[in-house]
């Protein structure tokens, strides 16, 4: 058989078998039924009991309007529960990304200790620490702020200390050599570059906050999800049908306000 | 010598801009101020500070035999579950999204309506609170670990998708242009083209989602909907702080895991 061989010319060429590519693969299906096993998931189940599924979506469907003068205090609430929230959370991000910031502080080990607290804080999830502070702090919307500080803190500080590392070091630099102090430098150097990605973030901040204060009711930290929970508890899907299509429109609205005005600030 | 100081011209004014930034600037200080009233801020239960002090005993002295135990209730069978459910609700969703991406992407469609339409079903789809969601499989098919996956495959599809969408409007269609000039049909075009470019970013958006879903799947507990947020709300509301420290240390060192490991992945598929 020679290179011109027609029957060789039709067929596609072979592609290299990669090894690594096997044992992904096998790792992958392994992990599928180990974890159909143990959370003892079945589609059938699902499908047989699909009606009930569909039942409360077209029950959702059909909301209640007069519910809606209810709503509107909760709601209002809700969205002054996560002002409040992302206020808190960003200005102590504020200056903590300024001491975890490498160029700014120079002893490696304070902002190394500092930087594993922030990594830690940024794992726990928005309604487990609502949880946590509804145990601390009781039922109420102060449980909500905090919890929502907390996770505002975590998103602004990673994002802002990121943006303070990427800095142009010249400004710092002149500032330095005519003899300005550390709050000097951060005020005149550091932060006319940064100050933009900053309310930015604590935009971007805000509109996850948002999202989030719409459910902290749920678990008795304040705002509307205290009324998503009644309803449930007592099956009028109706009503909870009103209070998701409002959640979805506010949501929605303040995503889209949000997104603009960063792009705005960007330009 | 001349030692008299030279001045710096003063700054040119712009009014417009100005005006907008103290305008912009008011507003904001309206809204916090507006956020204050009404919000009852005096209902600090006396006991904060002793309780927050015991969780934080229960991280630093935890209790061993409830690490494991062999029965299924300890922590690690129950963080092995969220991890699970996790895992399963990311795979669901992500065949799920697909189809919904090729939608959402506005350069698949010659009709700008339809890839428009498809991107607000994604945003009601992204809103619609993943609890009550998991309310509903609960209904569905009973409590348990079953509904929180079946919740979180459909939740993340609003994130997942948008994602998707975004990676296949950044493809290249010279690669399809170049399977066309060699006589490729439709679906050598899907096959050597299309699917090959996009394998990274799909994969790597899902690794992406599987941390989002590891905290979420941590969450769902708290409505009955499995996982570990279930045995963390019974400690609460029966006042073992210990056990909360616990638990929340298990959250903590999982969800570190989980991202280093999807971090690792990641840098070597790219």
């Amino acid at each position: 058989m020679n290179s011109t061989d027609p029957e060789k010319l039709m067929t596609l060429p072979k592609k290299k078998f990669k090894f690594w590519n096997l044992i992904w693969v096998i790792i992958f299906i392994g992990g599928l039924f180990i974890s159909t096993g143990v959370t003892k998931t079945s589609l059938g189940a699902f499908f047989s009991n699909f009606g009930q599924f569909a039942d409360i979506f077209l029950q959702m469907l059909h909301p209640n309007w007069a519910y809606l003068g209810a709503v509107i205090p909760l709601l209002l609430e809700t969205i002054k529960m996560a002002v409040l929230g992302t206020v808190i959370g960003s200005v102590l991000a504020f200056i903590y990304a300024l001491l975890i910031a490498r160029n700014i502080v120079k002893n490696k080990t304070v902002t190394g200790i500092l930087r594993v607290i922030m990594n830690i804080i940024r794992t726990i999830p928005d309604l487990l620490l609502g949880a946590i502070f509804v145990a601390i702090v009781g039922i109420g919307p102060v449980a909500g702020i905090l919890a929502l500080a907390i996770c505002t803190f975590g998103i602004v500080v990673k994002l802002f200390y990121e943006a303070i590392e990427t800095i142009d070091p010249g400004p710092i630099e002149a500032l330095t050599a005519v003899g300005a102090n550390k709050l000097q430098i951060i005020v005149f150097a550091v932060l006319p570059q940064v100050i933009t990605y900053f309310i930015s973030y604590c935009l971007y901040a805000f509109e996850i906050n948002v999202r989030a204060s719409t459910v902290l009711g749920y678990i008795g930290a304040g705002g509307i999800g205290l009324y998503l929970q009644q309803t449930l508890q007592v099956f009028d899907y109706a009503k909870t049908g009103t209070i998701i299509i409002v959640i979805i429109l506010v949501v929605v609205l303040i995503d889209y306000i949000s997104s603009k005005s960063r792009e705005a600030l960007m330009n | 010598m001349d030692t008299t100081m030279k001045k710096l011209p003063p700054k040119p004014i712009e009014w417009k801009k100005r005006i907008l930034h103290w305008a912009i600037a008011i507003i904001t200080v309206f809204l916090i101020i507006w956020s204050c009233t009404g919000i009852d801020f005096g209902g600090i239960k006396e006991t904060a500070g002793q309780i927050a002090g015991a969780i934080f005993t229960g991280i630093f002295n935890p209790d061993w035999s409830y690490i494991y135990n062999g029965t299924g209730e300890d922590l690690v069978s129950q963080l092995w579950e969220t991890v699970c459910i996790a895992f399963l609700g990311t795979f669901i969703s992500a065949i799920i999204s697909l189809p919904f991406a090729f939608w959402a992407a506005h350069t698949k469609h010659k009709k700008w309506y339809l890839s428009r339409l498809g991107k607000i079903v994604l945003a009601v789809i992204r809103s619609f609170p993943e609890i009550v969601l998991a309310l509903m499989f609960i209904k569905a098919v009973g409590p348990g670990s079953a509904a929180g996956v079946l919740a979180l495959g459909f939740h993340s599809v609003g994130m997942l998708a948008k994602l998707f969408s975004e990676a296949i409007e950044n493809l290249d269609d010279g690669p399809n242009e170049a399977v066309t000039a060699a006589g490729g049909s439709k679906m050598n075009i899907i096959m050597f083209s299309i699917l090959p470019n996009l394998m990274p970013a799909l994969i790597s958006n899902t690794l992406y989602r599987f941390d989002v879903s590891i905290r979420s799947a941590s969450i769902l507990g708290l409505v009955g909907a499995g996982g570990i947020g279930y045995p963390l709300i019974i400690a609460l509301q029966y006042r073992q702080w210990n056990r909360v420290g616990i638990i929340l240390l298990g959250i903590i060192v999982m969800v570190i895991v989980i991202d280093a490991i999807s971090g690792w992945i990641r840098k070597k598929l790219v």
